[in-house]
Order: C-alpha cells, then structure tokens, then sequence
C-alpha cells in the first residue's frame, strides 16, 4: 500500500490506462457491431439480429470464434515478422489513444489531482503522427513474411498507399497548426472556444473547411477503408496482407483497423471540430443537463423496447440495461459530476458522428481502383493540401499586420 | 538510481543490441527491422535530452518514412540471404580487442573530461530539464540557418527528379 | 542525472559497430543501412552536446542531417536498384568492372 503513497503519479496513470483499456476495447467491439448494422440498414436488410437481443453479443460470439479457430502458420513464413506484425499492429493502434484529452476538467483520483488524459505532452499532435507511421510497417512486414503472391501484392500496395497519404494528412493538419500556435491539444482546442456574432462557434472547421475535407480524405485512406480499401478488399487481391492469417492474429489486425479508425476520428474532432467544446452559448444553461437527459431517455427507451421484444434474451437484458443508463444519468445530475461529465460528453458525440460518417461512407461509396488511387493521392489531394496551406499562411501573416 | 538512468540504461542496451542485430543478422529484412529498433531508441533518448521535437522528427522521417523505403527495396529487390564472409584471422584476434582497449581508453578520456563540468545534464534534479521549444527551434531555424534550409529543398527537389530517373527502365 | 559522457559513449559505439558492418557486410543495401547507422550515432552525439552547452544550434544540425540523409537514400537506393537489375545480384564483390 505504500506503494501508492510513493509513487501516486505511476498508480494513478496505471488506473487510467486499465479504464481507457477497457472502455476502448468494449467500443472496438461495439463498433464491428454499429458499423455491420448501419451497413444492413443502408443495403435494405437487418445485420445481426439473432445472437443476443437485435445482434448486440455478435461481437462477443465473433470474440470466442476467433480464439478457438486452428492458428495456422504457412511453413515458409518468416517466424519472426509473421508474430511481429499483427502485435505492432494492435499496440501502435492502442498507443495513440494515450495522447488524446477527452475533457478540460482536472478530477482527483485516490487524493492525486489528474487530467483527462493519460499523457499529457506539449508535442503530442506530431508523436501521434510518429507513432502512426511505425504502423506501415505491420502491414509491409504482414505482407512480405507470409511469404505468398497475394499478401506481398496487398502488403505492398497497402503501405505505398498509406505512406502516400500520409504526406497530406499531415499537411493539412499544418493549417490548424499556424492558426492554433501549438502542438498541445489543450492549446489547440483553448483556441477554438470563443464565438463569432455571438453563435457561431469558433472551430477550426469553419476557416479551415478546405483542410478539413483534405484531412478527412487522408484519413479514409490512411485507414485503409473504403472507399480506398483496395489492397484488401475481398474480390481484388483475397484479402491483402491478411490473408494467411487466421484466429487471434486475423482479430489483432481487426482490432488495429477499428482502433485506427477511432484515433483518427478523435484527431479530427480535437483538430477541427472544436473538441470537448459544446456547439451551444455558455448562457444557455439547460445544456449542462444534456447528458443527464440524453442517458435518462436511453434508459427509458431501453426498457420500453426491451418489454416489448420478442426474443428472450431481450426482455431480460435490455431493462436491465436501461435501469443502469437511469442509474447513471441520475448519478449525472449530481453537483460534483456535472461540470466533469459536459467535457467527455461532447467529445464522445462528435466521435460518434465521425464514424457514423465513416460507416455511411463505407455502407454507400464503391472503391478507387489502385492507380486511380494514387493519382488522386499525389495529383489531387497533395496539391490542395498544399494551396490549403499557403492559403492558410497567407491569411495569419496578413492578420498579424 | 534514478528512473532517467533507468531509462537511459534500457534505451541503450536496446540500440546496441539492435547495431548488433544489424550486423549478425542472416536476412536482410531482420537487418533493417534492427535498425528501426535503433532509430526508436534513439528517439527515445532525445525524448530523454529534451529534444522533443527532435525526437518526433527522428520517429516520422528515419524511422518511418526512410527505413520503411529501405524495406520496400529490399523486399522489391529480393534480397534473399547473406553470404557469410570469411573474416580474417587477424580481425578476429587482433582487431576486436585493439577496438575494445580503444574504445576503453575512448570512454576513459571522456569520462575525465565531461564529468566535471557543471553543465546542464550533469547538474539539477529530473525536474529542472528545460525542454528546447519548438518555436524557438523554428526561430532559430527560419532566421539564422534559413539558407541551408532553402539549400535542402533543393536537394530534396534534386534527390526526387534524381531518384525517378535513374530508376526507370529503358523502354 | 544521466552525464553527458555516457551519451558520447554510446555514441562512439554505435559508430563503431556501424564501421564494422560497413566493412564486413557484403549486401549492398545492408552496407547502406551501416551508413545510416553512423549517421545516428552522429545524430545522438549532436544532441547531447547540444543538452550540454544549452544551444538550439545542435538540434538544428540534426535536422539538416536527417533531412540529406534522406535525400541520401532516396538516391542511393535507386542507383542500388540500377545496379542489382544491371548485374543481377546484390553482391558488391559483384561489382567490380569500372565498364562493361
């Protein structure tokens, strides 16, 4: 115990790794579900309805699939790289996720005042950008070590397509930079408080409309998803760099594909969508109630429909349910959470509409074919990266005289 | 000991086992992911020295942008595995430890001379690290060394148009 | 506080394990990885010195350094490439006719 009393700040960011663990790896699972969902329901059809009430232990049943499936090793892999990849896959991916802030407010947790991050550092936007870009070599080295036509194919079409992108993903992230002034998100998001004509909110959005579509189109194709998922879609090359893997490594780089999509979501809020900043004036004080309403109403929708559901499984789970989101929201109107609760609320809605979009994209777009897609990326979207920028440029310089 | 000497022994016993690595290594693609080990660590103790921006810029640009052409080209190249040579006798026996007691003797003047100063690393507590701020960094970087700055894109510029035509094919 | 002299040591060595492969490597791109190597370990000595004596100037050259070092192996690479395709192999002891 007095381990604790020693090292307060170690067992305190400890604590918070275990939560953003936790909580990420149930949204990863979550997501798979959302997105195959949405996708159904774009297509006219149901998604998964029968595992667990409307299909929610679908990720659980898909879980305890990819663990008991024979993991199959091809004879001549590289033994060494064939392991590595899809482990530097999943811990790039999860690592990112150390660097970004939900909420402005300070909480105290076992007597030791602490942020809303797990790492709060004065360079994190271009580590976040480092980190990502040890990610290509998961899918190079997947590609490669399984020593077969079509994973090197997809390998090295994949990586030559993510290092392409990357150079405007990152270039339109620098207009945000020279109008924000720093690379801490703090800063960044602090920048974008504020109003124009008293309800236009100040972020970066707006001025930066431009960088924002370049970023977004960077960022689909840096997660490899449609609609630029060529090297591993399934009718075009089996299925890219992972298709000699099987069970729990197939899953790692799964996950890894999910977990990407939602560091680059986050970045796009803090980046552009003004963060944990609410949309509404600070005068109008009923907003301070909107999670507790937003999870109260869950509660109640979650009970009525899961009395009124056919299956089972779903006139047990989902009141039970429902009673927690009651529970919770109640626990939400309290003095001491209010305040704390306004900063990840916002953030986790405007993240949730990032991948909503990105499903909607996924569910309704058709792919890019390869050299299609590397045109658009060096003689389209690198240009307009870069007139976005000496645009942006143009207009601090001229604002500072 | 304290954690910054944690780190720093960590740090390096990881880069010299990655050079090694590098060296040892049967297949070339090993060599090359050893190096990136190298590169990372590195980053590692810039981070270590204050040098954040640094450390990034080593991160996104060594280590994943160059070595992973490095890979590419490898892999492009089928660089299938390395030929054991037939090192001399005489490196063996007497160039290893002429390079040990050089590098003994390298580590002993180094020691002498750096240890009593009172520099910045050597002095204060974890804590006083000053980190060297990117702006002042770019400052330094557009106003006094703007120059070799505008000298590099060209070289960079030179590199490219240089790189695309060597390596195309005679059609 | 970790001194600056076990930072130059580390330095020193990673030249040196670079020097060795440099020399007793045979593949071509592995001989141009011992390069990069060096350059690290350049790199390293650079910002330590630069912690040392409290000057941006260091940081800077380790820019400029890591930038040629990419002009470098862009270059290197292709010219690599224009080689093995030219003599089908990857061996330098291969390449050893000034024309043919």
């Amino acid at each position: 115990m007095e381990f604790v009393t020693h090292h307060p700040v170690l067992v305190v960011s400890l604590i918070k790794i275990a939560i953003a663990l936790f909580v990420v790896m149930t949204a990863l699972a979550y997501l798979t579900w959302f997105e195959r969902k949405v996708v159904a329901r774009i297509q006219s059809r149901w998604g998964p309805y029968w595992v667990g009430p409307h299909g929610l232990l679908q990720p659980l049943a898909d879980g305890i699939k990819f663990l008991f499936k024979e993991d199959i090793v091809p004879p001549a892999a590289d033994k060494i790289s064939y392991v590595l990849a899809p482990f530097l896959a999943l811990a790039l991916a999860l690592t990112t996720l150390a660097l970004i802030p939900i909420g402005p407010a300070t909480i105290t947790i076992l007597g030791q005042p602490t942020q809303l991050v797990i790492s709060h550092s004065s360079v994190a936007l271009i580590l976040l950008f480092a980190i990502s870009s040890i990610g290509i070599y998961a899918v190079v080295l997947a590609g490669w070590s399984s020593n077969s036509k079509y994973p090197l194919m997809g390998g090295l079409r994949s990586s030559a397509q993510m290092i392409s992108y990357e150079v405007s993903l990152t270039l339109s992230v620098v207009g945000v930079l020279l109008i924000a002034g720093s690379f801490d998100f703090y800063d960044i998001v602090g920048g974008q408080s504020g109003r124009w004509f008293h309800f236009l909110p100040k972020w970066h959005i707006i001025p930066q409309i431009l960088g924002f579509i370049c970023y977004l189109t960077a960022a689909i194709a840096e997660t490899n998803r449609v609609p630029f998922d060529l090297p591993e879609a399934e009718t075009e090359l089996v299925a890219g760099f992972h298709t000699e893997y099987s069970s729990f490594k197939f899953a790692m780089f799964f996950m890894a594909e999910y977990a990407n999509m939602i560091t680059v979501s986050c970045l796009a809020t803090l980046l552009f969508l003004g963060g944990w900043l609410s949309p509404f004036p600070a005068t109008w004080h009923w907003q301070l109630y909107l999670p507790a309403a937003g999870l109260i109403l869950a509660g109640i929708g979650l009970i009525v429909g899961g009395l009124r559901g056919v299956q089972l499984s779903a006139k047990l789970v989902f009141p039970v349910l429902g009673i927690v989101c009651l529970g919770v929201g109640y626990l939400c109107t309290f003095a001491a959470v209010m305040p704390v609760i306004q900063g990840p609320f916002w953030f986790i809605a405007k993240v949730f509409f990032l991948l909503f979009f990105y499903v909607w994209a996924r569910g309704t777009l058709p792919r890019f074919r390869y050299d299609q897609l590397m045109s658009f990326g060096w003689k389209f979207l690198l240009p307009l990266s870069l007139i976005n920028l000496v645009l942006t440029s143009l207009v601090v310089v001229l604002r500072l005289r | 000991m304290n954690i910054a000497m944690a780190v720093f022994i960590a740090c390096s016993v990881m880069a010299i086992v990655g050079a090694l690595a590098l060296i040892l290594a049967r297949e070339p693609v090993h060599s090359a992911l050893s190096l990136v080990l190298v590169m990372i660590s590195l980053a590692i103790l810039y981070l270590l020295l204050g040098a954040a921006f640094i450390a990034a810029i080593q991160i996104l640009v060594y280590a994943g942008a160059i070595m992973v052409l490095f890979v590419f080209v490898i892999m492009l190249l089928n660089a299938g595995e390395e030929v054991r040579t037939n090192v001399s006798r005489l490196a063996k026996w007497v160039g290893l430890p002429l390079g040990i007691f050089f590098l003994l003797e390298m580590a002993y003047s180094l020691f002498h001379e750096f240890n009593g100063r009172a520099g910045a690393a050597t002095g204060g507590t974890f804590g006083a690290l000053v980190p060297a701020s990117t702006e002042q960094l770019s400052m330094k970087l557009f106003t006094e060394f703007v120059l070799p700055f505008e000298l590099t894109s060209i070289l960079i510029l030179i590199a490219v148009l240089g790189a695309l035509v060597l390596a195309k094919r005679e059609s | 506080m970790v001194p600056i002299s076990y930072y130059l040591i580390l330095s020193a060595v990673l030249f040196g394990l670079g020097v060795v492969a440099f020399v007793f490597k045979r593949n071509i791109i592995t001989i141009f990885m011992a390069i990069e190597l060096m350059l690290n370990a350049v790199n390293l000595a650079f910002v330590a010195f630069s912690r040392e004596f409290n000057q941006l100037d260091g940081l800077i050259f380790v820019f400029f350094v890591i930038v040629v070092a990419a002009a470098e192996a862009a270059v290197g690479l292709a010219i690599v490439m224009v080689i093995a395709r030219n003599r089908k192999s990857l061996n330098v002891e291969d390449v050893d006719l000034l024309k043919f």
